[in-house]
């Protein structure tokens, strides 16, 4: 991976703030035909497998098909963005949904419980086929992300209003943050369905390493207020905290908010008035 | 399997607030007949808009969740949902 992708590929302020709200960024059919046409050939072989924290280049030589996959500049400027230059890969596995399979997981977060409010790793999922609605593609629910929960506790849950049921034109990839609550679904289709997935590890502090050129358009805010429509009443305004404290730290502007949600309770007045 | 065992259909809705007339933000199903095999999204509609909706579809509410305060420096984060009311039918 170059260490620093052309400005134009990077991500702006606007799908930073989406990130930051949804947990997920998606980018439709931005893996040309070349390369999916060999994707499943290259899946069904296996990738192989890197050790936990290798570098790129040690997980993926230049030539092999992940390097060219991370490497479109569309990808590569999203990873630079989200992590940084130079990130580890904590992992990757090809996940293959047979015909007709005939269960869900259960849905959950990956890994174990996360308490980073300041660092976050993300998951590239990439679909080299078209994913129809029966095949089962995956189930997000966007804005989970922040909920402190352990991987599969919340597998309770079978569907929130708002859900993402992944419907999807060849060559798209997604980018999840760690925390986001998602599952494979059940495949009720003909077709096997094939998804890859890397997960990477920033080095670097994950501050302004997108195209900040619209850092104060108004649009970043309103990316930053989306409510989801399986949110409570009152815990879906916490969820306005945490993202404060997220774009906080993506900033470094401490004195960020929200239409006041976290001014407000973190005003403590220190100046005493002199008695009269 | 015999048809004069009475089994157990559960229905799990989670709600927007406490009250059971607010509205659904989420649902689960479980069957005891087997007849059906709900899984995770299986659907993008909830079955009813509010927990009474349900009642009045004759599910019995059989647990509800309890109302806790956030432990003492979590105040401002989220996890699970909060409103979670359990209802059955038996058939």
């Amino acid at each position: 991976m170059t260490d620093h992708p052309d400005v134009k590929h990077l991500l702006t302020s606007v799908q930073m703030a989406h990130f930051v709200s949804h947990g997920a960024l998606r980018m439709d059919g931005v893996v040309p035909a070349s390369l999916n046409e060999r994707a499943i050939a290259v899946f069904d072989e296996g990738v192989p497998r890197a050790y936990a924290g290798a570098t790129v280049d040690e997980a993926y030589p230049a030539g092999s098909f992940v390097r060219e996959l991370i490497d479109l500049p569309a990808v590569a400027g999203a990873i630079h963005s989200l992590v940084g230059p130079a990130p580890l890969v904590d992992h990757h596995a090809v996940h293959i949904r047979q015909a007709h399979n005939g269960s869900a997981q259960p849905l959950h977060a990956d890994a174990i419980i996360d308490t980073r409010d300041d660092a976050f790793d993300v998951q590239l999922m990439y679909y080299p086929q078209d994913v129809t609605l029966d095949m089962g593609g995956t189930l997000s629910v966007p804005g989970s992300h922040l909920r402190r929960i352990n991987e599969s506790d919340t597998g309770r849950y079978q569907n929130l209003r708002g859900q993402t049921r992944l419907v999807c034109p060849a060559g798209t990839v997604q980018f999840l943050h760690h925390g986001i609550w998602h599952g494979g679904r059940r495949n009720d289709s003909d077709i096997t369905r094939y998804m890859f997935k890397i997960r990477f590890n920033p080095t670097v502090r994950q501050r302004l390493l997108w195209n900040t050129e619209d850092l104060r358009d108004p649009a970043v805010g309103e990316e930053l207020r989306t409510r989801f429509p399986w949110y409570e009443n009152a815990s879906g305004r916490i969820e306005f905290v945490n993202r404060t404290r997220l774009w906080r730290a993506l900033t470094g502007d401490p004195a960020f908010d929200l239409d006041y949600w976290t001014t407000r309770v973190d005003n403590r007045p220190q100046r005493v008035l002199p008695t009269v | 399997m015999t048809t004069s065992v009475t089994r157990q259909q559960v229905l799990v809705l989670y709600l927007a607030t406490s009250a059971l007339d607010a509205k659904v933000i989420g649902w689960s199903r479980y069957d005891g007949t087997g007849r059906t095999n709900p899984a995770a999204g299986d659907s993008d509609e909830p079955p009813y808009e509010t927990g009474v909706e349900a009642l009045l579809d004759g599910w019995r509410l059989f647990q509800v969740s309890p109302l806790t305060p956030p432990y003492p420096g979590s105040e401002y984060e989220t996890s699970f949902l909060k409103h979670e009311f359990l209802f059955e039918k038996l058939v």
